[in-house]
């Protein structure tokens, strides 16, 4: 063992493609499940959400505008990203108090379910597409296209297989997402995060915050310019709340209560399927 | 175009002759009850409310209100159909009742025109061209998805959902049942349909079809009522399923008082889509295109065109072509053929329809419209234009639900969709231009569920419909239209 002093991270919010400390200047001591001091988390602030539903937003049409193909290999790029961290992931879980073996699980599960995704990014349009026989001389076509800024609410546990499965089908198809990480265990989010980072996903595609789920869920449910919102856990007042502040402007609303499991059985087009509308086309056909 | 005049007709000032369609075999019935568990019943309480046809004033019918009472009952019926009958029927065995439901529509298809254009008011070239065909086509069209649904979910079951409660406005009466009620029952599941208070004759005889086609007791049931009645059946515990077709304001408290519950629901909502002209379209083509985007069926319709942009090269002209086409219009009888504008559905509309175009002019509107000479009795709005309205106008980022469009002047391609998009709607929209790759850059950018590329307000059952943002969420039409009805299993 060197006597050499350990460099801790700092683990900042990620909004925009960079990673701010949240505007409140606030923070929550993270302790390991031994009790010993992991850091200071950002707890973030209803100006932290705003900036990033702005930064999301911003980052949409050009999210939107890049071809399927490049955003699958973008989301393949994740997954490479990732597997360079693994061991990093793995300690991080470790110290939030998983086995070491359940932390390696989770984290190659992860990985593969991002490896998943990147492959539907260009093919669920065309399970999801229909040409439609009109009975007028029209030719009629039906689409698939992202709705906007979803904000995900990812559940406290598994942390890290939790948020890349509930992330990965809303992005591929051109959404672009705000994430409130697992409150309880925060680390594998940001890290994350900074995969995004060097991984080709434009700033603003992804941004990541921690914070108190309590504090943030009514603004991010009622915020004017987010489109809809995937929330994964079973708390029914929550749920209620969610489903309440998103009417205000109609904002879809999709429950998640399965946890997430390292089998394939959260695999699924129909999670992408959520987070689309379907646009329909008309042209007239003759000469 | 080489038009023979009309014997009738005055050409030289484009006067016609009434042309009234024949009521004598219409049978309106004095009174009709709720139809619940395959019977006529009355009110729990005896209340009734009386219907009138808006082009006259005069009371047609009186209809039953139904309580929170008939409420139970009829979902109480739907439950037990479902259990009991439907749930177990095979899909082929449904599917043909189906079938029966839209060739009896067929059959009846005139008195069904009739009675829907004396009932709200529009004229009987729609109701008889548009509205009736098209209802019996969407069961067809569903009718056949009955036995087919194990296609619908790729790798995966689809399961019926159980009681759907479902609430129409008073827009497309009997289109919008059939719209809700079809792929409803070839999903299998079992309704209770709500109709909009000011229309509720076509669905009772909808209900007299359904019975002729001997579908079993409480598979569907059809009561009235104003927004008491819908509120019951949003919050009754035992539906399974909510759809709702009508404003965006009542769409968001239906949304609210949903939440937390296990029910699905599926909102088509308001609607201020753009309907843009680009210097490069064929014009004449296009005028025709805004007239009926915005004057089909007095403009009740949400995906109306209501915000027309006419690139700023070709805006005099189109506007001038406009105009022109305009004074053509009849507005009147909505039972005579020659009409192309029949009466504003309601009293109250007409008041919101005059409120709010009275305060596009205090903003600074400049206003045209026909000058056709309106009936003395009856609700009656003329075809209307507004000029020199900004993004942030009353105007234009409101829904009017009348014949009024609002008219904005544009340079570029990128500023039109700017401004297309700069609405908290998004149900449709319209492109007109002969460059084929530029329909295509526009449509895509457009945030909204159906477009219109050289034609509008097309209709089909195959075509899925719906909105982006404010205007609702969910599809009908196509097999898009099953999604809301099946889950995934």
């Amino acid at each position: 063992m060197s006597n050499r002093l350990s460099i801790q991270k700092t683990y900042k919010l990620y909004i925009g493609g960079k990673f701010p400390r949240t505007e409140s200047g606030r923070y929550t001591k993270l302790s390991s499940a031994k009790g010993e001091y992991i850091a200071n988390m950002c707890i973030a602030s209803r100006k932290d959400f705003r900036d990033a539903v702005r930064a999301a937003r911003s980052a949409f049409s050009g999210w939107q505008d890049k071809t399927a193909y490049n955003r699958g290999q973008i989301l393949y790029r994740i997954a490479e990203m990732m597997e360079g961290r693994t061991t990093q992931f793995s300690q991080e879980l470790t110290l939030q108090g998983l086995t070491r073996n359940q932390a390696d699980r989770e984290v190659e599960a992860s990985i593969d379910r991002m490896v998943y995704y990147a492959g539907w990014a260009d093919k669920f349009q065309q399970l999801a597409s229909t040409v439609n026989p009109v009975s007028s001389s029209h030719f009629n076509f039906s689409v698939p296209e992202p709705m906007g800024v979803v904000v995900i609410i990812a559940p406290e546990t598994p942390s890290l297989l939790g948020l890349t499965s509930q992330m990965a089908p809303v992005i591929l198809s051109g959404n672009t997402v705000v994430v409130l990480a697992s409150e309880s265990m925060p680390l594998c989010a940001i890290t994350f995060g900074e995969v995004i980072h060097s991984s080709d996903v434009p700033g603003g595609v992804v941004n990541i915050l921690t914070g108190t789920k309590s504090e943030l869920l009514p603004h991010m449910s009622s915020h004017m310019d987010v489109n809809a919102i995937s929330y994964c856990g079973n708390n029914e007042d929550e749920r209620k709340l969610v489903g309440e502040s998103a009417a205000e402007n109609v904002k879809r609303v999709k429950y998640y209560s399965q946890p997430y499991r390292n089998d394939r059985g959260n695999e699924s087009l129909y999670h992408i399927l959520d987070f689309v509308e379907i646009k329909t086309t008309w042209h007239p056909v003759g000469i | 175009m080489n038009q023979i005049p009309h014997p009738t007709s005055d050409f030289i000032t484009g006067t016609y002759a009434p042309a009234p369609e024949s009521t004598s075999h219409v049978k309106i019935q004095p009174y009709y009850r709720l139809f619940i568990n395959g019977k006529d019943v009355d009110a729990a309480e005896g209340t009734r409310f009386k219907t009138i046809n808006p082009a006259t004033e005069t009371v047609i019918a009186e209809v039953a209100s139904a309580g929170e009472t008939d409420v139970d009952s009829a979902v109480q019926a739907a439950r037990t159909a479902y259990d009991k009958t439907w749930f177990r029927m095979s899909g082929r065995e449904r599917g043909k009742y189906i079938y029966r439901i839209a060739r009896l529509i067929q059959e009846r298809s005139r008195e069904f025109a009739i009675v829907e254009s004396m009932n709200g008011g529009k004229p009987i070239r729609e109701s008889r061209d548009v509205d009736t065909p098209l209802a019996a086509a969407h069961f067809f069209y569903y009718a056949g998805w009955a036995d087919k649904l194990e296609y619908v979910f790729p790798s995966r079951d689809a399961r019926s959902l159980g009681v759907a409660g479902q609430i129409i406005p008073w827009n497309f009466p009997l289109l919008m049942a059939a719209w809700k009620i079809a792929p409803a029952l070839a999903a299998g599941n079992t309704v209770v349909l709500k109709p909009a208070e000011t229309t509720p004759l076509t669905a009772m005889l909808l209900a007299e079809v359904i019975r002729d086609a001997d579908l079993p007791p409480g598979v569907v049931n059809i009561i009235n009522g104003g927004p008491a009645t819908g509120a019951a059946l949003v919050n009754h515990p035992d539906v399974n399923k909510i759809a709702f077709t009508g404003s965006t304001d009542v769409g968001k408290i239906i949304q609210r008082s949903l939440a937390g519950t296990p029910k699905k629901c599926t909102l088509e909502l308001g609607g201020k889509a753009a309907h843009i002209v680009f210097e490069d379209a064929s014009l004449e083509e296009a005028v025709e295109g805004i007239v009926n985007g915005i004057f089909f069926n007095q403009g009740h319709v949400c995906c109306a065109g209501s915000r027309l942009f006419v690139q700023e090269g070709v805006a005099d002209t189109v506007i001038g072509m406009l105009k022109n086409r305009m004074d053509t219009l009849i507005v009147g009888d909505p039972l005579d053929k020659n009409t192309d504008i029949g009466a504003i559905n309601s009293q109250p509309q007409l008041d919101k329809i005059t409120k709010m175009v009275n305060r596009g002019v205090d903003e600074g509107g400049t206003l045209y419209q026909c000058n056709n000479q309106l009936p003395g009795k009856g609700y009656w709005y003329n075809p209307t234009l507004i000029t020199g309205v900004a993004q942030s106008s009353y105007v234009v980022q409101e829904e009017i639900f009348g014949p009024v469009l609002a008219i904005q002047t544009f340079r570029t391609v990128d500023e039109v969709i700017e401004k297309a998009n700069n609405t908290r709607y998004g149900l449709s929209g319209g492109v007109w231009t002969d460059n084929g790759a530029k329909i295509f850059h526009v449509t895509r950018r457009i945030r909204a569920g159906v477009l219109w590329a050289n034609s509008y307000n097309k209709f089909d059952p195959a075509s899925p419909f719906g909105g982006y943002k404010e205007s609702g969420f969910g599809r009908e039409g196509g097999v898009h239209g099953l999604y809301p009805y099946l889950e995934v299993v």
